[in-house]
């Protein structure tokens, strides 16, 4: 009877283990800001939760459809510029602001994505680097707009009614919700047969063409959904900071986006909080990674993807996989 | 069922195919041979939208599918192996199977992200399909391992069943036993039969002579790119015509 009642658990553990991991995470998150009320460890946590929503999206694109982009700084760029003019310069009220803006850097995405994910490989990583490079470019030079290198400030903070999100601790709890919820819908769409269909493209097209994914468009939209989530991260910097510089949105913010990627494994959404969480901190923890950031950043992503091409937890992942199968067949052959 | 009509495929200057007509009967094995480089795995690749043929038409239950993308003809029923592997190494056994059922599990992106209870309850029928496929494959203990474990004559069998778990209404097979020892040809042999049995209809692409005799109902013979002969396993075997492009002169050999 309790041999029952043991596999009947279990059973049960492994059936929702999404659902009861995520549950564990947010109430980790819920309790957090009573053990810890450092307002700049928290500011901290704040960054790794927006990094977080970028680095999903990213992961979805590049871990999911096999494919590269090294421009989604650009797309949070967008994201937080559209945001702050939105506000400040045209005077929308915040939330609608956001959600027009997302819709606005949903179209340029499938506007670029369009003829750019035509291309492959290196040609792609080129194509959006160019695209990046043209965001940046454009927020330095278009100064009555953007406010030029010396920024874009007085951007206000979110609110609720009276309830302004404008301390730390306030913004844990919007950020870090609209985190999971992020990653919610990602691991959802990643257990679906969409999900599979995406898994099947990363690891060989024409497989995956045959099985009936529309390979193109599928590309296409989740490039599209990356920019979205991308953008609505973009937002919420804009918001939780109140102030942007260009210098936050360069070419290096979006190979620490891949580093983060990376760093938590092609196709891993999971990896992908420990992959933001890591690299957002590194600079932080120890002052030689903040001097020679770019530097520790390209090693790391050099080491990963030689010795561990699919990323470093799930690659990892993988490894122990494999471990625990292999030895099942030696007990099973024993 | 499928219908070729002067198939033609130039890479270049260079004919691949040229002029291949032939139809495939439903409910039936149809084995296509021919010497290597004859144009099989082109021929393959034409029906099912993976290359566009040059000239020609491939009709398909009274439909003309010629030049449609990959995706839309594998989701008017048609499902394939590929001859050289195509198995996706980091997916689990299962979800290898799974992906099998692709047209079956949903379009809608923002349908997946939600996950409504009905996309759950789906989801559960596709993995006990997928499940009951693999149990055909004598596989089911080894759903959960990732698929670049499984050794080479598992893989062919995972490919199987991943061709087959959505009941496609015609079946291509890119060489389902090369590469595999006796015991497990012998095996594959079974399920073909088994396919047949169950009204699968099946182009099948093979160089063992046995297997294609054992359960073709026609066979098609190509060479260079031209169909030098359809008929029963008895009578392409005495066919003069494939001798020779099997075995070169039958007066040098004599």
């Amino acid at each position: 009877m309790s041999v029952g009642r043991r596999q009947q658990l279990l059973y049960f553990l492994a059936l929702h283990r999404t659902g009861l991991l995520v549950g564990l995470l947010a109430a980790a998150l819920l309790v957090y800001p009573c053990l810890q009320d450092n307002p700049y460890t928290l500011g901290l946590t704040n960054l790794i939760a927006i990094n977080a929503i970028v680095v999903l999206g990213l992961n979805l694109f590049i871990g999911y459809t096999g494919q590269i982009s090294l421009g989604h700084a650009g797309f949070f760029a967008l994201g937080a510029y559209g945001s702050a003019i939105a506000t400040v310069t045209a005077g929308l009220p915040p939330w609608p602001a956001i959600a027009l803006v997302a819709l606005l850097v949903g179209l340029i995405a499938l506007a670029v994505g369009i003829p750019v994910l035509r291309l492959t490989g290196h040609y792609l990583a080129m194509a959006t680097l160019g695209f990046n490079f043209v965001i940046h470019t454009v927020l330095l030079e278009w100064d009555e707009v953007t406010g030029g290198p010396s920024g874009f400030s007085g951007i206000p903070s979110l609110a609720v009614g009276q309830w302004a999100f404008d301390s730390e601790i306030r913004l844990h709890y919007l950020l870090w919700t609209v985190t999971l919820l992020c990653l919610l819908l990602s691991l959802n769409l990643v257990r679906s047969g969409v999900g599979r269909g995406l898994a099947a493209l990363a690891g060989d097209e024409t497989a995956a063409a045959a099985l009936g994914v529309d390979t193109r468009q599928a590309k296409i939209k989740v490039f599209v959904l990356s920019a979205v989530l991308a953008s609505l991260a973009g937002s919420l910097f804009a918001h939780s900071f109140g102030y942007l510089s260009p210098d936050s949105f360069g070419i290096f913010t979006s190979t620490d986006l891949v580093t983060m990627v990376v760093i938590g494994g092609m196709g891993s959404i999971w990896g992908s909080l420990f992959g933001a969480g890591l690299i957002t901190v590194l600079p932080e923890w120890v002052d030689l990674f903040e001097t020679y950031k770019d530097f520790v950043h390209g090693t790391i992503l050099v080491l990963v993807l030689m010795f561990l091409p699919q990323g470093l937890v799930s690659g990892l992942v993988d490894m122990i996989r494999i471990r625990i199968a292999l030895q099942r067949t030696k007990n099973a052959a024993a | 069922m499928l219908r070729l009509d002067g198939i033609s495929r130039h890479f270049g200057g260079l004919p691949a195919l040229d002029g291949v007509s032939f139809t495939v009967p439903r409910g039936r094995v149809t084995a296509l041979i021919g010497p290597n480089g004859a144009g099989k795995s082109t021929l393959i690749n034409c029906i099912t939208g993976a290359d566009q043929p040059t000239g020609g038409a491939v009709v398909f239950q009274g439909r003309d599918i010629t030049g449609l993308p990959a995706h839309r003809i594998s989701r008017l029923g048609i499902a394939r192996t590929f001859q050289n592997l195509r198995v996706f190494p980091r997916l689990s056994v299962l979800d290898n199977v799974l992906c099998g059922l692709t047209g079956q599990g949903g379009q809608s992106m923002i349908m997946a992200m939600l996950r409504l209870p009905s996309l759950r309850h789906r989801e559960r029928l596709l993995r006990l399909r997928a499940m009951a496929a693999l149990d055909c494959y004598q596989l089911g203990d080894k759903a959960t391992w990732p698929a670049a474990i499984l050794p080479y004559g598992d893989r062919k069998r995972v490919e199987l069943a991943r061709a087959t778990v959505s009941r496609p209404d015609l079946l291509l097979l890119d060489e389902p036993v090369a590469g595999l020892n006796a015991d497990e040809t012998a095996g594959v042999g079974e399920q073909l039969k088994r396919l047949r049995a169950g009204g699968h209809t099946i182009l099948l692409i093979e160089h063992d002579m046995t297997l294609v005799m054992e359960i073709a109902d026609q066979v098609v013979v190509l060479d260079s790119g031209r169909c030098i002969a359809v008929g029963t396993p008895a009578e392409v075997r005495r066919n003069p015509v494939v001798l020779e492009a099997y075995l070169g002169q039958t007066e040098a050999c004599a």
